[in-house]
């Protein structure tokens, strides 16, 4: 493997995305929506200002849920049905570069952009609300970033998959709005009607496990078990073992998200 | 300098060897079994119409598809082995694409930046490639604004990099203007006289035929004929046309005269009489029209172009 046919490609999906300002559309839609959160957000209780880093967090969490995936997926769909349907998939591939290399570089780069927009969006809130906020709330909002990249990098990972596997972009960005969908809202439904219509006896202990299979839950689990002010608002505390909920292991777990679908893509792009 | 050229020593040598190739699509044979060898330092042309298999063929030897049977070597090396040959001999291969598509956002030297970075090479030649094809003067727009011609030379420009000793280009002067077609073969021409082995593709035989040193004519997935100019017209020994001038009230004389001779067809036309005949009755047929004396207004000659050769192949 040359890492230096790595950064090539990585370089170029980056900066590409730098020049036509989608990191810039994207990190200002992170700022605009975190800002309207922290300040609005408590309007409707009859007072406007920022309100606590929790529960700020908290309604982040639930924005962020719907639109980093949908971000990611956007991202990532078409990195290689769109070079191969445009026909530039062929050059590249004549030149002293693996396959491997040029998927790893594809995915470095969209990664970075993402994960720059992600950081710079919300970053600059933080920046924002730093006044407001002792050093645990900071870590807790530390936390919350770092988790919305993780979750973006596994959607991306989710995304470039499918790109490798689908025969042309319309049927790719079908196949990404459908992921989204599942992911973000049927898995969630499916799980909870199994629980209702089962009465609970079935899947309830399993259920935490079940959740770990998916990406979003596991950002949701992650933030929430991070805060112990909004453990219990959710109910979830009493299902979820806290052997499970150690950040350091969420944490692989979402690793595991991106490793694998890339692997999978890697396989099947190998020819 | 020159005679230090790594590639110069090669000349001769089989640089592309392929045997027993095939690539079949389902029940579409692309390539359907063939064999070639080109030597270093040649320059060779693949000539075939629409859909013969030329661009699978390059796609093969690229290492771009898997090979459905048979074997390719490139400077000895099996394409598709993988391993530490595999970038090694990408370096040393140049390949423009039928169709070539680039980056629209990036200029021509951003473009050529990318690619010279992915062979490994220096970007600092990068001006000079594209003042070879003669882009310079739009090095810094994007290729969004390029034309087709422009296009077709930065793709040929990118093929240039990190001077390859074997160049695939697939329809090279596709898009081209007539000027422009000139300059590429000239540089085809100096790239030779350096040692560098180079494969185009083409439907238009009139256009390669003078300039190539051998070319093979594929039809239907397989070389129908590979050979020098001269040697396939030689070889295939195509039949002589005569355009013999008379007035239409002395067609049935020329008819009379030719009768007892080995001629093909003949075919009466406006104002003349096109006869076909083999080459070994080609005196002959002079004899016999010399005969008619005064009714003979003008005879001319045409001899097979490698045109004829070619369809001959492709029907
Ligand atoms: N990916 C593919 N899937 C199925 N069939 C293919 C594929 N690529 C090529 N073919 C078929 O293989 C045959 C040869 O195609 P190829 O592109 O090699 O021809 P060509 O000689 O380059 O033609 P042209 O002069 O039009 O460029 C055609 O019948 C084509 O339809
Ligand atoms: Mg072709």
């Amino acid at each position: 493997m040359e890492f230096s046919q790595i950064t090539t490609i990585a370089g170029k999906e980056f900066w590409d995305r730098i020049r036509n300002r989608w990191v810039l559309a994207v990190a200002l839609v992170f700022t605009v929506f975190a800002l309207s959160i922290a300040y609005f957000g408590s309007a409707q209780q009859g007072a406007v200002g920022f309100r606590s880093i929790e529960v700020t967090i908290a309604s982040l969490v639930s924005l962020v849920i719907y639109l980093i995936p949908l971000i990611a997926l956007l991202l990532g769909f078409d990195a290689i049905v769109g070079e191969r349907e445009r026909g530039s998939l062929d050059l590249l591939l004549s030149m002293p570069i693996t396959r491997f290399e040029l998927l790893l570089g594809k995915y470095l780069g969209l990664a970075g952009a993402l994960t720059f927009s992600t950081i710079a969006g919300f970053g600059l809130v933080g920046i924002v609300l730093s006044a407001q906020l002792d050093l645990n709330a900071l870590f807790h909002y530390f936390g919350f970033m770092l988790s919305s990249v993780l979750l973006g990098c596994a959607f991306l990972s989710l995304a470039v998959m499918l790109s490798v596997f689908a025969s042309d972009r319309t049927r790719a960005s079908g196949l990404a709005i459908a992921l989204w969908f599942f992911f973000v809202l049927i898995f969630d439904l499916l799980v909870l009607g199994v629980l209702v219509v089962t009465g609970g006896q079935w899947g309830g202990e399993a259920l935490p496990y079940v959740m770990l299979l998916n990406p979003a839950d596991v950002f949701r689990i992650l933030n929430i078990f991070t805060l112990e002010d909004v453990r219990t608002l959710y109910g979830l505390a009493t299902v979820f073992p806290a052997t499970l909920a150690q950040p350091w292991l969420l944490g692989l777990v979402m690793a595991g998200w991106i490793a694998a679908p890339l692997a999978i893509a890697a396989w099947r792009f190998r020819r | 300098m020159a005679d230090t050229s790594p590639a110069l020593n090669e000349a001769g040598k089989a640089m592309i060897v392929a045997r027993g190739v095939r690539k079949h699509f389902g029940a579409i044979h692309a390539v359907d079994g063939v064999d070639l060898d080109i030597r270093g330092g040649e320059l060779f042309g693949l000539i075939g119409h629409n859909g013969a298999g030329k661009s699978t063929l390059f796609k093969m030897m690229l290492g771009l598809i898997p090979i459905t049977a048979g074997e390719i070597r490139i400077d000895g090396a099996p394409v598709g082995a993988g391993g530490g040959s595999f970038r090694a001999v990408r370096r040393k291969v140049g390949y423009l694409p039928e169709n070539v598509v680039l980056y629209d956002n990036l200029t021509g030297l951003e473009t050529l930046d990318f690619f010279a970075r992915l062979k490994g090479v220096s970007p600092a030649d990068n001006m000079r490639v594209l003042e070879r094809v003669g882009l310079v003067h739009a090095a810094r727009r994007r290729v969004r604004e390029y034309s087709k011609g422009m296009r077709q030379r930065l793709g040929f420009a990118q093929a240039l990099l990190g001077r390859p000793r074997i160049l695939f280009l697939d329809e090279p002067t596709n898009g081209l203007d007539p000027e422009a077609i000139r300059g590429f073969y000239a540089i085809l021409r100096q790239l030779r006289s350096e040692g560098v082995t180079t494969v185009i593709t083409s439907h238009i035989l009139a256009e390669i035929q003078e300039r190539v040193d051998r070319l093979a004519i594929m039809a239907a997935g397989k070389v129908q004929a590979v050979g020098t100019v001269a040697g396939l017209r030689e070889r295939m020994d195509l039949p002589l046309w005569f355009d013999v001038r008379v007035a239409p009230a002395d067609f049935e004389a020329v008819r009379a005269v030719l009768g007892h001779l080995p001629v093909g067809a003949v075919e009466a036309h406006d104002d003349h009489v096109a006869v076909q005949c083999a080459r070994e009755s080609k005196m002959a047929v002079i004899a016999a029209l010399a005969s008619l004396d005064g009714k003979v207004l003008d005879l001319s000659v045409r001899e097979p172009s490698l045109e004829d050769v070619f369809f001959g192949f492709s029907d």
